[in-house]
């Protein structure tokens, strides 16, 4: 729509507003004009609901033909305010809303808000605890890039690997139920270590969807990776260069897609990573393909890990031994007085860690999930900062999208990957 | 940050008047309003501080220095991470804005400034991040209620 064609509308409608959104959008002189109506360059809403877009996230695309010239994420659909709610609730109230986060994943949330907490107050769990939540973080990590690639899968119209991926997916929702009671929102971790300890009956249906995964994902992607068209529709498709993903803040797999080999497991190992070995898969072309073969590579890693950890794991204590901070069994909570007297002040008052400030962050699924938290000493936090990774990630949604056609805007949010939870808090 | 790249890092800015404190073991640097562009620039260019992670917007709801703004930087060659710290008037927050040193800063300052009203000077798309365009409260600020405010956001008409 040209300049001059709005400028007759406003005039005739006034309640047609010039929204800040439209004007960013046309900040840049980059209207080209033609004779023919139909040559010049319009204005595109695509979502907030819209199937391809992964939840609520609306783009403006600004398009010249079939060229999208111009793209402007719209974010604040599923903005819910958590950082606000949190500072009204104790930590321990908080856990359930990090279910809600990144939906795809809610165990690894878990993980990464209870270590955030446990950082601030100084606690140790021991080491059944550990190799429990590294077990979680990485069934986790594979249930969330089994449904990016899966949804990259059906956004270009392969019905079958999806649905293949998706039923791998169901059975670690039913790892899920046998560890916590629940199949997505999960809730499993406490502060000091989590809920219960896993049954011989969890450990080893993991064992078995294990042994049984690697050659399941080898089913899909002997259907995907040497496709001819799922190639040629991701190979080159929304191209970043290293520097520029570095520059817009991007983390996870997309950069490890773009030739860096950063990954906070590695290079700042918590829990008990620096005990296990795996690899960090890196690919350099920095695409939609790349991105695609990090996140299948980082699958296997994840169920490597978890065989690990399973024959390292010993029976013993999974939460940490100081009353004052971890919340009792609830058998014992209803028999010994002590432990009633703990339950009650934690419960109605909190863990009340020391006045300061504290930052705690986890390698998630989309990258670096981090909390931080400044306490006032008092059992709410006084300021908790969560850092999303798919919020950084949809960053570089815009200038990835610039030059490509509005076929490929759907690989490209498949690629990126975004969860909108967590993106917009 | 091993002490010895710290040590280098207060090197490189040793013509500011900086404070030094610790985010529970990560390294922090408080800067001052005014030099906030030239530290930045020596930070990203001198010492390798070249990817922002995050940035934190803080209600401190005291009379002076009421607003603070925390960047969260990282290293992608020597993989550690600093913390920057700014201090805010309380009247009007108001600082320079980080996105033409690290670009990643254009939406996390969107953010302080949609949930914190911390304006940003000269940045590059000052829009709000989350909340509707017409929107005129910032949610985050500790005088905010939680239950927000009825009527502040229009339902939409039949």
């Amino acid at each position: 729509m040209s300049q001059d064609i709005r400028e007759r509308l406003l005039e005739q409608d006034p309640s047609i507003k010039r929204t800040k959104i439209l004007e960013a959008l046309e900040s840049e002189d980059m209207s080209v004009q033609f004779e023919d109506a139909l040559d010049n360059e319009m204005v595109l809403n695509m979502g907030p609901q819209h199937p391809a877009t992964h939840g609520v996230l609306r783009l403006l695309l600004k398009l010249d033909g079939e060229t999208v010239v111009k793209c402007i994420p719209e974010l604040g659909y599923l903005h819910r305010g958590y950082e606000k709610l949190a500072e009204a609730s104790t930590y321990h109230e908080f856990i359930p809303h990090t279910d809600r986060l990144d939906y795809l994943q809610p165990m690894a949330n878990n993980v990464g808000y209870a270590m955030a907490v446990e950082k601030l107050i100084h606690l140790e769990i021991p080491e059944r605890g550990q190799y429990i939540r590294v077990i979680i973080a990485e069934l986790a990590r594979i249930q969330a890039h089994l449904l990016a690639i899966g949804a990259l899968y059906i956004d270009l119209g392969a019905i079958t690997p999806f649905l293949w991926a998706i039923r791998e997916r169901e059975k670690i929702l039913d790892i899920y139920d046998l560890i916590c009671g629940a199949r997505f929102t999960t809730s499993y971790t406490r502060i000091g270590g989590v809920s219960q300890d896993v049954s011989d009956n969890a450990i080893s249906s993991i064992k078995r969807f294990i042994k049984e995964f690697y050659g399941n994902l080898q089913e899909c992607r002997d259907l995907m990776d040497r496709n001819k068209i799922f190639i040629v529709r991701c190979e080159g498709v929304g191209h970043m260069s290293g520097e520029d993903c570095i520059k817009l803040g991007l983390t996870g797999p997309l950069i490890r897609a773009a030739g860096y080999d950063i990954d906070l497991r590695k290079d700042d190992p918590y829990l008990t990573y620096d005990r296990l070995d795996f690899d960090v898969p890196v690919y350099h072309s920095s695409d939609s393909l790349s991105r695609y073969y990090v996140r299948v590579e980082e699958m296997i890693q994840s169920a490597r890990i978890i065989e690990q950890c399973i024959e390292k794991m010993k029976p013993g204590p999974v939460n940490s031994l100081n009353p004052k901070k971890v919340l009792p069994k609830k058998q014992r909570v209803y028999t010994k007085m002590e432990e009633l007297i703990h339950d009650f002040m934690l419960i109605n008052f909190g863990v009340n860690p020391p006045v300061g400030e504290s930052y705690s962050a986890i390698e998630s699924s989309k990258g670096e999930l981090g909390f931080y938290i400044i306490s006032d000493g008092s059992g709410h936090p006084w300021r908790l900062k969560i850092r999303s990774p798919s919020f950084s990630n949809l960053q570089g949604l815009g200038p990835m999208m610039t030059g490509c056609f509005i076929a490929d805007t759907v690989v490209i949010i498949g690629s990126v990957d975004p969860v909108m939870g967590e993106a917009d808090k | 940050m091993t002490e010895e790249r710290f040590n280098s890092i207060k090197n490189n800015l040793r013509d500011f008047d900086l404070a030094y404190g610790n985010v529970n073991g990560t390294h922090d640097i408080t800067i001052k309003k005014e030099d906030v562009l030239k530290v930045g620039n020596l930070l990203y260019n001198e010492c390798g501080m070249d990817w922002m992670v995050d940035a934190v917007s803080v209600d401190r709801y005291k009379k002076q220095d009421r607003y603070e703004m925390v960047y969260n930087l990282r290293s992608t060659k020597h993989r550690d991470r600093l913390f920057i710290r700014i201090k805010l008037d309380s009247k009007e927050p108001q600082m320079e804005t980080l996105s033409g040193i690290w670009e990643s800063a254009n939406w996390y300052e969107r953010e302080a400034y949609d949930m914190m009203g911390i304006t940003f000077l000269n940045h590059p798309d000052p829009r709000r991040m989350y909340m509707p365009e017409d929107y005129e409260y910032y949610p985050l600020r500790k005088e905010f209620p939680l239950m927000g405010i009825p009527g502040s956001i229009p339902l939409p008409n039949k």
